[in-house]
């Protein structure tokens, strides 16, 4: 189970067994969506599978993670989605109530998304197999033009812009679950951030280097594979990382930490020191980015890792998600 | 075993003897008020919680105490400066002017 | 966040790092053990060591309750869990911890009835909601969760709820500090005292510690302001030739400590006339069970528990880093067979033992720098 938590584990199956079993390209597997050229065009294809219990939570439902989530894929590649194809495997006795409620869902956004949901498939298994449903998307995009995203372009000096607040989906969904007793007005972020990223490609497209949606394992783990990837260091300042109150709240009553908790309607971007106003500026002025900051900068040491700033003189090492965040009372 | 928070009371449970609603930065849960019934808590109060029970009462008075303790840190020392600068020390122990940066 | 944010003011935290540094004799090795797990954690999560200077060195303690505890324990709990019809509860601290065959975490992937309780009161509500399941509540913690356990059952029991049971490993930290002291090769200076097991038990229990001792004892809160003023105050002490139990956390601490919680710990539990701790082996009356009144709610008295021992490898030296005689980097196991990731002995398992600390933010700091020195020269 740990490998699907979006950590160190699942990055050991995909890298230990995937790649070397089935990739063609190396490289574009581990990225967030591949580029594939043919017929003297390219596209950007990319897929997920989502999973989540409950299905329906404060800000969203599975249907809307499952588009956003690959549209965003899309768009932090540098891609604008075009086309989806969706396959839901149901549980046996799902009601159709519920099927329906998640393909409005998705329709709206779709809509949202602008983009148009062409194939799909069904099928059914035994109760007790599906925790309701699990759906797949794959979604197909054009490359923008300005973008050109690669870890091995990333440059020590280099900004780290984060497009907003992060937590909220994690703490929503663990407080929707109802083990812990939790309340509070939290929603999910659930979003197509296509809009911030075709923002950030017009008015500071040469500069960025890099761009990744923080989902499960959060900013910490896509930071992490950055440094790794780039072989840097990540310097973040923990007094510039936005958190709302209710997220921080439920972080130190169960002992967790922000940085690994999952997003499904932020970005992180590394774009070059020259460009960081500009773009920094076209987030905010778009509807949905006025939260977004400046979190860290890319420093040579402590190589490969991701190093936090306090801001009295103290640091610590902050590492990829080892397994699904637990709460402690230790 | 260390992991407390605090949080303020927010209302007590009518029909629910020793529970209340505690509240930590916008976000709510009942507690169990059971381990303060010998000084029971009310509305209002800030408790320490833990594994969902309240484990002590905090007090402000303490709180604020602390803090002015710890503002006071080095103002003796700021003030034994001042008074060297002014050559009015009795102890040969800094013969030299205060000329230590803070 | 209130009582939180005040005391991580950078401002006050640069003059409490002045006041230490003031206080401090450069020709001195402190060595200040702070024996709570949580203590550990927030040296830690709030990079305290780059403020202090380089002679104070920090010591982490037994007060770890996931550390401590044998694997045996974990093996016979789990061996409960294997009956369909029970629910296994725990905190989410234990989910991990490897037992012999396999973490609570991995039973569960194997078809075992296992779930995360952020508080005991919610695994006897399982009971309630699900009268056709026995519930069992693997209880952990010291002085500052036992009473939450206790008032757990006594509720259980006034409320008749009989699918509801406590498999207690609650360990109390006072015997633990004694077995640190009492061994050869200590060289401590002082204690950073516990925070929240004093909310329980008070500062009286550590008295011993100065009187008979004579090393100050300073019970601390959790927030950097707090861990800075406490080594202030240890270092007045040390600096003027005393020896007394001081409370720092005075604003939460009462220096008599709860004596409603210290009623239903006496009401539910007795004390065991010894306990294995994983590292310090045997030591007595160091730990609770569930006293004749509520045998019915015990997990130990209602099923077959194998009674498991396991022993650590014997090249795992989590004993003497327990006692600070070792550090952890310096275990022959730390870093390459023993890991976060694989964990062999108690001090990394949980994400506050020592090694597991020091791994995660010291040694993987270190080693990160080390590449990048490398790397530039």
């Amino acid at each position: 189970m740990a490998h699907g938590a979006g950590g160190k584990a699942s990055r050991r199956l995909v890298e230990g067994l995937f790649v070397p079993l089935l990739s063609g390209g190396l490289r574009e597997a581990l990225g967030d969506a591949a580029r594939v050229s043919f017929g003297g065009s390219t596209v950007a294809i990319t897929t997920d599978s989502f999973v989540v219990r409950p299905l329906r939570f404060p800000g969203g439902s599975i249907g809307e993670l499952a588009v956003n989530g690959t549209m965003n894929d899309l768009a932090v590649s540098g891609a604008k989605g075009e086309a989806m194809v969706a396959t839901f495997i149901l549980e046996e006795g799902l009601a159709t109530s519920v099927l329906e409620a998640e393909i409005r869902a998705m329709a709206a956004a779709l809509r949202a998304a602008g983009v148009a949901l062409v194939a799909g498939d069904t099928k059914v298994v035994e109760r007790g197999k599906a925790d309701g449903m699990y759906i797949t998307t794959t979604g197909i995009g054009s490359p923008l033009s300005q973008v050109c995203v690669d870890p091995r372009s990333v440059r020590r000096g280099d900004k780290i812009l984060l497009s907003g607040p992060i937590g909220d989906h994690g703490i929503t969904i663990l407080l929707a679950r109802g083990d812990l007793d939790l309340e509070a007005e939290l929603a999910s972020d659930t979003r197509c951030i296509l809009p911030l990223v075709e923002a950030l490609a017009s008015e500071a497209g040469p500069g960025i280097r890099w761009m990744r949606d923080p989902t499960r394992g959060g900013v910490a783990t896509v930071l992490n594979e950055l440094a790794r990837d780039c072989g840097l260091g990540i310097v973040l300042e923990e007094k510039e990382l936005p958190v709302r109150d209710q997220v921080r709240g439920a972080c130190e009553l169960l002992g967790l930490d922000p940085l690994h908790i999952a997003n499904e309607g932020q970005f992180v971007a590394v774009v070059a020191p020259e460009y960081a106003d500009a773009a920094l500026n076209a987030l905010r002025s778009t509807p949905g980015g006025e939260e977004a900051c400046a979190i860290g900068e890319v420093r040579s040491e402590p190589a490969c890792a991701v190093l936090v700033m306090t801001n009295y003189g103290g640091s610590r090492i902050v590492d990829m998600l080892i397994g699904d965040p637990l709460p402690r009372i230790c | 075993m260390c992991l407390a928070i605090p949080g303020k009371i927010v209302n007590l449970v009518p029909d629910q003897e020793h529970i209340g609603t505690v509240e930590v930065a916008g976000v709510r849960r009942k507690v169990d008020l059971g381990l303060l019934q010998e000084e029971p808590p009310k509305a209002g109060d800030w408790v320490l919680i833990h594994v969902g029970f309240a484990m002590s009462k905090i007090s402000e008075q303490d709180a604020l105490e602390q803090m002015h303790l710890l503002q006071m840190l080095g103002e003796s020392e700021l003030a034994m400066q001042e008074v060297r600068g002014y050559g009015l020390e009795e102890d040969g122990d800094s013969g030299a002017p205060a000329a230590k940066a803070n | 966040m209130r009582f939180v944010d005040e005391f991580r003011d950078p401002e006050l935290i640069a003059k409490a790092s002045d006041e230490i540094r003031r206080l401090s004799d450069p020709n001195r090795h402190y060595r200040f053990m702070e024996v709570c797990g949580g203590h550990t954690h927030a040296i830690y999560r709030f990079g305290l060591k780059d403020i202090l200077p380089s002679n104070i060195e920090l010591i982490h303690g037994p007060g770890c309750p996931v550390c401590v505890l044998p694997m045996g324990r974990i093996d016979d709990g789990l061996a409960v869990a294997k009956d369909a019809n029970v629910v296994f509860t725990a905190f989410g601290d234990m989910m991990r911890v490897p037992g012999t065959h396999g973490s609570p975490l991995e039973h569960k992937a194997r078809g075992a009835d296992v779930r995360i309780v952020y508080s005991p009161a919610d695994a006897l509500q399982l009971a309630k909601r699900n009268p056709d399941k026995q519930i069992m509540f693997f209880a952990i913690g010291f002085e500052t969760t036992a009473p939450s356990t206790a008032l757990t059952l006594m509720r259980a029991k006034a409320e008749g709820v009989k699918n509801f049971s406590v498999f207690c490993n609650h360990v109390t930290i006072v015997p633990g500090i004694r077995a640190i002291l009492d061994s050869p090769d200590m060289r401590l200076d002082a204690f950073i005292g516990p925070g929240h097991v004093s909310t329980v038990i008070g500062c009286r229990p550590y008295e011993w510690i100065a009187r008979t001792e004579h090393k100050p004892v300073v019970t601390s809160g959790f927030e950097p302001l707090d861990l800075l003023q406490s080594i202030v105050m240890l270092l007045r002490q040390l600096k003027a030739g005393e020896a007394k139990v001081e409370n720092q956390y005075k604003r939460v601490v009462p220096w008599e400590g709860n004596r409603a919680a210290l009623k239903v710990l006496a009401e539910v539990f007795q004390l065991r006339p010894y306990f294995e701790w994983r590292g310090l082996g045997f030591i007595s009356q160091s730990a609770l069970k569930l006293r004749d009144e509520y045998a019915e709610w015990d997990a130990e008295r209602r099923y077959p528990i194998p009674g498991t021992r396991v022993t650590d490898p014997k090249a795992a030296q989590c004993g003497e880093v327990l006692k600070g005689v070792l550090k952890p980097a310096q275990c022959k196991l730390f870093g390459n067979k023993c890991t976060p990731e694989h964990p062999i002995g108690a001090l990394m398992v949980s994400s506050e033992g020592s090694c597991a600390a020091y791994y995660n933010y010291e040694h993987r700091k270190a080693a990160a720098m080390a590449n990048s020195a490398g790397s530039a020269a």
